[in-house]
């Protein structure tokens, strides 16, 4: 599957969804839980082990800044890219300027 | 990404959360998403068109613009405060369109062919009664979103335009999802067509923060609702500050619930600034700067750097009070000078920002240079430490015989005067000099100025060169709708009032 910024992507047999914030050129294999995750929630769950949860508001990228997404609901994880974890990007508590 | 999506995610995590107006009565976040689920139905005659929007700051606001982003239309807000010459002539160009704007703005309107105008009142009572329309909204990040004009203070104002990314960017990169208390409320006093209006409500709602909106800012009506909302946060431009200032001095109240208190769109002279320190000592203060064309914020100074610069004694370190901070971690600031080379630390030149939430681009075409970075038009330095100082629109840089000479500088120390109500400064051509420094300046009541007491001050504080060679004494100085001095006028010698 490719990314581009805007898709949105479901995750077959979790409540998980994402929005792609940033995305690299080329074909990528996408998990969220052990099923993958694609624009239309399709595929069966395999019966991996879920670890972790994926929340609600967080963003997750790979350590290079290339791939980034935004968790707008919540589910089990692990989100891996290419078989890699991709992990929440630590807010940056900025001081309200607006 | 769409930035109704925002709304999409924190009304699905929170949708009892009170969004907007009173703690009690207030609009929640599913109501919000309710109401512009529903408002789409009524937007669906002119695909693609953009919607403009010149009411105040009312809950027609964001139910119109999270309507319009969902409608797959651009959302313009312009100004309810123009003449109806200019304002004609702006809605003029965005035709065929749906003006949403309180009767006073369109009466004299006239017919215009492919203009559809509702009041604020009339939309909200058919969003009311409309089906709620079930489409999703389009997440293409390379849609326009808000179109906004730029406030024209150096000439005619241009049509900026923010996509959805540049919207998405900028809320995504510095505000948490629903990271706000509960008992969090944001005091909003600028109008919608303002960027701060635009982004502050974006902020606010992702960040679960109530707001509450100010639609004629008054300094005493501020100060008011501050204290009878119980307001944590707010944004002011820098003359709204001064003006709650005397609020607070002449009555005594210190806002005891108040936590944040920002302020940006234009240069906050230095006695304000330390005159609300001083006044509030329990508030964060951040001093924002930003443009419409990059979304908002760019650079702030934060709450410590303002309390150790009126802390301190050492002067490099007071002097971060007049700067605008260190550029948001997203964001590059460099200075150039006018042969577009980077300059070194402590040097001025022009400011150019990059980033993601940086549009830089308007109805006609982007400016962004090839590698990303847009010049602001903004003369300034960056020290050693990183602080960035505006020193004001290039245009406004006084060039006096190959020296260049920032008006706020002498500003600050013109307000100084005790018998100053307010001051400007501006070059005027000379033969010699190039430029010459005048001042224009409005006596506190009941006091009267002489040009030779003036210039004595002045060259009591600051170097002879910043001496001005005039000083024109005035009613009052002519400002923007948003309290922005027009120098361009006072230049022209003409609209001020010169004192009897």
């Amino acid at each position: 599957m490719e990314l581009k910024p805007g898709l949105k992507l479901k995750s077959a047999g979790t409540t998980a969804e994402f929005i792609v914030i940033r995305a690299s050129a080329g074909d990528v294999d996408l998990t969220c839980a052990g099923a993958p995750l694609n624009a239309d929630g399709s595929g069966t769950a395999p019966a991996a082990e879920a670890t972790g949860e994926l929340l609600v508001g967080k963003r997750y990228g790979d350590d290079e800044g290339t791939v980034e997404l935004l968790c707008v609901c919540g589910g089990p994880g692990p989100l891996l890219l290419n078989g890699r974890t991709l992990t929440a990007k630590a807010a940056k508590a900025l001081p309200s300027s607006d | 990404m769409n930035i109704a999506t925002l709304l999409d995610i924190v009304s699905s995590v929170e949708p009892d959360r009170i969004a907007i107006g009173d703690a009690e009565f207030g609009i929640t976040l599913g109501e919000l998403r309710e109401q512009a689920a529903k408002a789409v139905t009524l937007m669906g005659d002119q695909p693609g068109r953009p919607l403009l929007f010149g009411g105040t700051a009312t809950a027609a606001f964001p139910i119109a613009l999270f309507g319009a982003a969902v409608a797959g239309r651009p959302f313009a807000p312009i100004s309810y405060r123009l003449a109806p010459g200019p304002f004609t002539a702006l809605v003029r160009e965005q035709l065929p369109t749906t003006l949403v704007a309180d009767f006073r703005s369109t009466q004299d309107l006239g017919a215009l062919d492919g203009l559809r105008v509702t009041d604020p009142d009339t939309f909200l009572s058919e969003v009311r009664a409309a089906r709620r329309a079930e489409s999703e909204p389009d997440q293409d990040p390379e849609q326009p979103a808000v179109l906004l004009h730029t406030s024209g203070t150096t000439g005619r104002p241009k049509v900026a335009v923010l996509r959805h990314r540049h919207l998405t960017s900028y809320v995504l990169s510095g505000t948490e999802m629903l990271g706000a208390g509960r008992d969090e409320a944001a005091l909003v006093s600028v109008p919608p067509y303002h960027i701060a209006g635009v982004a502050g409500l974006l902020t606010a709602l992702y960040g679960g923060r109530r707001i509450v909106q100010l639609p004629d800012f008054e300094a005493k009506t501020w100060v008011q609702t501050a204290v009878r909302q119980r307001i944590t946060h707010a944004m002011v431009v820098p003359t709204m500050l001064a003006r709650i200032v005397d609020v607070l001095d002449r009555i005594g109240t210190e806002l005891p619930d108040l936590r944040h208190l920002s302020y940006g769109g234009g240069r906050m002279p230095r006695p304000v600034i330390e005159r609300a320190l001083d006044l509030l000592p329990h508030v964060d203060f951040v001093n924002a700067y930003g443009l419409t064309e990059t979304t908002s914020s760019i650079a702030i100074l934060g709450p410590e750097d303002h309390r150790s610069a009126r802390a301190t004694s050492d002067p490099g370190i007071r002097r971060r009070l007049e700067s605008v901070g260190k550029p948001l971690p997203s964001v590059e600031i460099i200075v150039r000078d006018p042969s577009g080379r980077e300059v070194q630390a402590g040097v001025g030149g022009e400011l150019w920002v990059r980033g993601p939430q940086v549009s830089g681009e308007y109805a006609a075409a982007s400016r962004l240079d090839g590698q990303g970075w847009f010049r602001t038009q903004d003369a300034g330095r960056i020290d050693a430490d990183g602080y960035v100082y505006v020193e004001g629109r290039l245009d406004d840089v006084i060039v006096r015989g190959g020296e260049n000479l920032s008006p706020g500088e002498i500003e600050n120390v013109l307000i100084e005067h005790p018998d100053i109500a307010d001051a400007a400064v501006f070059g005027v051509p000379d033969m010699e000099w190039g430029e010459l420094v005048v001042a224009a300046v409005v006596p506190r009541d009941g006091c009267s100025i002489e040009e030779a007491a003036v210039q004595t001050w002045v060259a009591s504080r600051l170097r002879s060169t910043r001496v001005p060679a005039e000083v024109r004494v005035l009613e009052k100085l002519p400002r923007n709708d948003l309290g922005k001095v027009l120098r361009r006028v006072l230049r022209d010698g003409g609209d001020a009032v010169a004192a009897g």
